[in-house]
């Protein structure tokens, strides 16, 4: 008789199914937390994360609210403040523009700004990123502009168990989270642990070893990038992939002990070029690995234009594996 | 059945606290104007000169559990509502032993012991978190009533609308006051709205109104009590609008050219303090000597506050970035 081995089980879940069961573990936990956005009830939600959960839980703690993206992120606040773990869901990053008021002028500043006094204890989930067709409007990545901002922590979960885990350890957070969930993940779908739970903030992950190049990425980009490594190694290039989980803080640890190591870089980031995440990274790794590089770091970044709707140029203005290739093989001058 | 608590009682008591309220927030702000003028104070510092009736009105409505959102026109507010006089000056130094530990200054009195949530500088930023706030204590039931002052520039923002919107939408205790003081900084309202009469635009979201003389401290008073009562009954939102006015400049670096000499002094002649002082001193209600007793007392309250701003320590710069996120053991 074969020896079987004896797994964790597991059930086979999509990205969208992993963050509506962090949802509703939460709910469930914590009676403080409830949910609250722009067609989260009735409608389902705009991409499905939701649907069914106002049966379970009410429209009390699934609160459909009416277009107003600064008032109920606003109220967000106020009940965070007030003792209550609100989620607030907005429905892509480009309507939380409306709300960038409340998240910087008030979510980020509170606790600094009152001597201590006042926490916002806040989740603020929504969608970003290109691929869907979407076109100018509702396609853009702009979590690079609110890592800018200090006071909020920004998650961008790119795995499974990320999309499962981050939510609790946010809720858990004393101080607002961002939480960006990338479009063209929401269909992903894969195997996770029947028991998997809150997962840390605080560290990028590797998600493949290499010694030749560091590839860093994060959210969306994270599944290009693993291609990319893929068809590097096909050529005999060992990649590193850094999964950057948590884009403020970042780790810095983490990105400085690979480039170290492999003493090349590209940053793969689907926000604009100028003035970006991807910016800052190279930044860093200039500041305290200088010394450790073997040649110039490189960028694979939205080009400079508003996401068009075409798909063969929407997909062109976003990073690509076949573009992380090229851009690899040119610091490796191969 | 319970007493009703939505009328004042005009005991010589009562009148006489409702008077000391405001000269203690006029003598306390011409205090801090000359501190201003001796670079004492600094950053922008935007007095509540003339509007003194409306905190003096409303805030003693209010039990500790209640709520307070206000602006950075929010010097009285603090006072009113229990902030201690000599934390709020510190504040105004920019002193460790400041209200916000210093890191707010005049636009952002905090305190948690007293709920009083700021001290927003950013026009209409403060009702959504306000609304969020009573949002809370519908949620868990708490018989808590959460109070916002704006002014009537507010009135332009979406924020306002989205707030008043929600409030009555969710059926929330909030109490709206809109402090109207005619100018949102220089800009007089019937040159920035095309509704001029700011309580009817609450009524459109199907919220209970009223329009008051802030000027007449018991005037407000009275519908402070009228709508905290109606809060406390029904659990949805009120709105008063109190009509007022500002007798200085928006902030120190305002110049005044939108506005005559004329029309200030005509309203400084039935400024809230006037008003009510000389009504108290010809109905025999206050004697000259308790108008003395209350400016020595306050004046001496003043001085001590002063001193302890002065004797404060300024927070060493190591400590700078902390605060941004909580502090985890």
């Amino acid at each position: 008789m074969a020896k079987r081995i004896i797994k964790a089980e597991t059930v086979q879940i999509t990205y969208r199914e992993a963050i509506r069961k962090a949802i509703c573990e939460a709910m469930h936990q914590d009676e403080r937390v409830f949910l609250m956005g722009e067609d989260v009830g009735r409608y389902g939600g705009c991409y499905a994360v939701t649907k069914g959960l106002l049966k379970e839980f009410g429209p009390e703690r699934i609160r459909d609210t009416p277009l107003s993206e600064s008032g109920f992120t606003g109220a967000g606040i106020g009940a965070a403040i007030g003792g209550m773990r609100p989620i607030v869901e907005l429905m892509t990053v480009n309507f939380s523009l409306l709300a960038m008021d409340q998240i910087l002028n008030n979510a980020a500043t509170i606790r600094h700004m009152s001597g201590n006094q006042f926490g916002v204890p806040l989740v603020i989930r929504m969608a970003t990123g290109a691929g869907r067709q979407l076109a100018a409007q509702h396609s853009h990545s702009l979590e690079g502009w609110y890592a800018h901002i200090p006071g909020i922590k920004v998650l961008a979960p790119a795995t499974l168990e990320d999309a499962r885990g981050m939510l609790w350890t946010a809720l858990d957070d004393p101080d607002p989270v961002l939480i960006f969930e990338n479009v063209m993940l929401y269909n992903m779908e894969g195997e996770l642990p029947a028991n998997a739970g809150p997962v840390n903030i605080e560290k990028a992950a590797i998600r493949r070893e290499g010694r030749d190049i560091s590839l860093i990425t994060y959210g969306g980009s994270l599944w290009k990038t693993l291609e990319a490594a893929e068809a590097l190694a096909r050529e005999g290039i060992k990649a590193e992939v850094i999964d950057l989980r948590t884009l403020r803080p970042l780790d810095d640890t983490t990105i400085i002990a690979s480039v170290a190591k492999t003493r090349r870089a590209v940053i793969v980031d689907e926000g604009w070029r100028s003035g970006s995440l991807a910016s800052e990274i190279v930044t860093r790794i200039v500041e305290q690995a200088f010394w450790r590089l073997d040649g110039p770091i490189a960028r694979v970044c939205s080009e400079e234009v508003p996401i068009p709707y075409p798909q063969h140029l929407e997909q062109a203005a976003i990073p690509q594996a076949e573009k992380v290739v090229a851009a690899a093989k040119n610091l490796l001058s191969k | 059945m319970t007493a009703r608590d939505d009328k004042p009682k005009l005991s010589r008591a009562h009148c006489l606290d409702l008077l000391r309220h405001m000269i203690r927030v006029r003598m306390f702000e011409d205090k801090c104007a000359e501190l201003y003028t001796t670079e004492k104070i600094r950053g922008f510092l935007h007095l509540y000169d003339g509007e003194e009736a409306i905190a003096a009105g409303v805030i003693p409505v209010l039990q500790l559990r209640d709520r307070i959102v206000a602006t950075y026109r929010e010097h009285g507010h603090a006072l009113v509502r229990g902030l201690p006089m000599a934390n709020v000056m510190a504040e105004m130094y920019g002193k460790f032993e400041g209200v916000s530990a210093g890191r707010g200054g005049s636009m952002h009195l905090f305190d948690a012991e007293t709920n009083f949530y700021g001290g927003n500088a950013i026009v209409g930023g403060g009702l959504p978190m306000a609304t969020g706030l009573a949002l809370a204590d519908k949620m868990r039931a708490e018989k808590v009533v959460t109070v916002c002052f704006f002014g009537e520039g507010a009135a332009a923002e979406g924020e306002f609308h989205e707030s008043l919107n929600l409030a009555a939408l969710w059926s929330l205790p909030v109490l709206f006051v809109c402090e109207n003081n005619c100018y949102a900084m220089g800009t007089a309202l019937d040159r920035s709205e095309s509704e001029t009469d700011i309580h009817a635009k609450a009524a459109c979201y199907q919220i209970e109104t009223e329009a008051v003389d802030g000027m007449d401290v018991v005037a407000v008073e009275a519908a402070a009590r009228r709508a905290v009562h109606s809060i406390r009954e029904t659990d949805k939102p009120y709105f008063l609008e109190c009509r007022t006015y500002r007798f200085r400049a928006h902030s120190m670096f305002d110049a005044q050219l939108y506005r005559d000499k004329a029309e200030v002094e005509e309203w400084r002649s039935k400024g809230p303090i006037v008003r009510f002082q000389g009504w108290l001193a010809k109905s025999g209600i206050a004697h000259p000597e308790d108008i003395e007793k209350i400016e020595s007392d306050v004046k001496e309250e003043i001085e001590e506050a002063v001193a302890f701003a002065e004797a404060g320590s300024w927070e060493p710069v190591e400590k700078l970035t902390r605060w941004v996120y909580a502090e985890r053991a």
